[in-house]
């Protein structure tokens, strides 16, 4: 067992485990400091794929400032404890089974696909320059690139649109 | 021997973290004594005096003190988040600092061959740090929020909010330094500015460079933002919120806190030298041999002010503390002006120079201005410095891609 394969194991429990957390903690602030730590996992996942940039972003951007957007409003609105409801009739007798079916049917195609099954496994990776990356974004997909952000300004837009009183 | 030689980055790591630990852990203790000294001094008072000689015991006996008292959880506090807030801030106010280089990548450690003034040197240090400290918010915001209790709450909501305000700009106002240097890895960064102090990014009068200094000023504005130092420490402004996020806390847990906050000074201090004043580098033209006597020379001065100081103002116990600190400083010194040893010390002597230079900065801002409204933080974060931020970027950009607008 490798160094690497130790790390991925780790973090892959703790980011499904920080899933779950998410799901079935009845705290809001609870739930917003699980869904920090999946992010924090898959960012070293992330690592261990040889793709440290995407790493920083995405602790940089996920659970630097849109987390801290989350638990701000979070204390802001000073929500109490969530009321968990029973189960809906549907989500018990469609919803799980199909779950389990989709996991299993993911889990078989990726135990297949010998790219995937090799994540984690490799410690040497090579890990990919900041310079090839943006070098890749300006250039070859620069149109997506810019399309993104321009999507990105509308949504934006459209957020200081509906939240705007009328005067 | 054999595990030693097998794995020779992770036992250097292990030591370099451990040293390193200690070291910043006694920085930390003895930065507190030197706000408390310099704010005294510009108060016209004279701060620590009686707890060794000059206070220099004073923070063994403030550590001593909030390690005895009793740790208080308030019945009404979320226990979990409670107790996890201040482990999260030092956590991440410490890890942050194995980032930073000290001295130059090229002096090894003897037997293991790794570098000796890192931790570890990453190709993409600089963002790595932004990340790290990016975290540290939740220690404060979750300290407020778990406490349960008003004064924390706004505190911790005060703390989150500002944060993200001043993040922004944090971040604008460093990516000038990576368009320059063209490179996010801390040593590239430094080895870029190499010649003298008029090549540090800051002034940037070098083949190649543009000027870096409304980019600093836009750093340390929001660097002390994001610290949470006066004038922008509204998350625990005592006049208005009693302490603001750590009002509940009390004991080892409100000591973490205070550390977490000197740490992530250090931090920002130690990028601030790296980015725009060249870190381990000497002020000095390297045709100036001599100057690698300077950090033996200085210790010597110092040891030399220490014995004038125990023969005239010191009695009883205190000269006795005084002459062992006479006795290290000369003996340090005089280790530091035999040539082998004093050309490895070098980088770290000018980069502790220059980090100490602007922690006195940031403890002189303290004693002079007075706390931010609200409102006007808000407003100067988003409306000044944040443009301002964005516009040091677009012009530096302009100017490294079109050469003839460069120096040089």
């Amino acid at each position: 067992m490798s160094l690497a394969f130790i790390l991925f194991a780790f973090c892959a429990l703790l980011a499904v485990g920080g899933a779950v957390a998410l799901i079935l903690a009845r705290e809001p602030i609870h739930s917003a400091l699980a869904l920090i730590l999946v992010m924090v996992a898959l960012a070293v996942l992330y690592l261990l794929l040889g793709a440290p940039f995407v790493a920083a972003v995405q602790i940089i951007v996920y659970a630097g400032a849109i987390m801290v957007l989350f638990v701000f409003v979070i204390m802001l609105l000073n929500m109490g404890v969530e009321e968990h409801t029973d189960f809906s009739k549907i989500a018990k007798f469609a919803g799980v089974p199909l779950a389990l079916v989709l996991m299993l049917w993911v889990g078989h195609w990726l135990a297949h696909t010998p790219a995937a099954a090799a994540v984690g496994t490799s410690a040497n990776i090579e890990p990919s320059s900041t310079e090839e990356l943006s070098k890749k974004l300006f250039q070859q997909f620069l149109f997506p690139f810019e399309a993104t952000s321009v999507l990105i300004l509308i949504a934006l837009l459209g957020a200081l649109v509906l939240a705007r009183k009328e005067e | 021997m054999g595990f030693i030689s097998q794995h020779p980055v992770l036992v250097a790591s292990i030591i370099k973290i451990a040293v390193l630990l200690f070291i910043v852990m006694t920085a930390l203790a003895y930065l507190t004594w030197m706000e408390r000294k310099i704010i005294a001094h510009i108060q016209s008072r004279w701060g620590p005096y009686y707890v060794g000689a000059h206070g220099l015991l004073q923070p063994l006996a403030d550590g001593l003190k909030f390690l005895f008292k009793e740790d208080i959880t308030p019945p009404v506090a979320d226990r979990l988040v409670y107790t996890l807030a201040p482990f999260l801030a030092l956590s991440v106010g410490l890890t942050a600092i194995a980032l930073i280089p000290f001295g130059p990548p090229d002096v090894l450690i003897p037997v293991l061959r790794q570098q000796a003034w890192s931790v570890t040197d990453i190709n993409i240090g600089l963002l790595m740090v932004f990340a790290i400290t990016a975290i540290g918010v939740y220690g404060v915001a979750l300290a407020g929020w778990s406490s349960n209790s008003k004064y924390p709450l706004m505190g911790g909501l005060r703390s989150s909010a500002q944060m993200i305000s001043y993040e922004v700009s944090l971040t604008m106002s460093v990516v000038g330094v990576v368009l320059v240097a063209g490179s996010f890895n801390f040593n590239e960064i430094i080895q870029h500015q190499k010649g003298a102090f008029w090549h540090w990014n800051i002034l940037g009068l070098q083949h190649g460079a543009f000027p870096q200094i409304i980019g600093f000023l836009c750093y340390l504005t929001a660097a002390i933002a994001e610290t949470n130092r006066i004038p922008f420490d509204l998350p625990e402004a005592e006049t208005e919120l009693v302490a603001g996020f750590h009002t509940e806390y009390s004991s080892f847990k409100f000591a973490m806190f205070f550390m977490a906050e000197y740490a992530n000074m250090i931090t920002v201090s130690c990028l601030a030298t790296i980015l725009f004043f060249g870190g381990w580098l000497s002020p000095l033209p390297e045709s100036w041999h001599w100057q690698i006597f300077l950090p033996g020379a200085g210790l010597v001065l110092l040891g030399i002010y220490c014995a004038y100081d125990t023969l005239t103002e010191m009695r009883g116990i205190a000269r006795l503390q005084l002459a062992v600190v006479t006795a290290l400083a000369l003996g340090g010194g005089l280790l530091c002006l035999i040539p082998p040893v004093a050309s490895v010390i070098q980088g770290p002597f000018w980069f502790t120079t220059k980090i100490l230079v602007i922690l006195f900065f940031y403890i002189w801002l303290r004693g002079t201005l007075p706390r931010f409204r609200y409102d006007q933080l808000m407003s100067f974060g988003w409306k000044l410095l944040l443009p301002v931020s964005l516009a040091n970027l677009v012009i530096t950009a302009f100017v490294m891609i079109w050469p003839w607008l460069r120096h040089g």
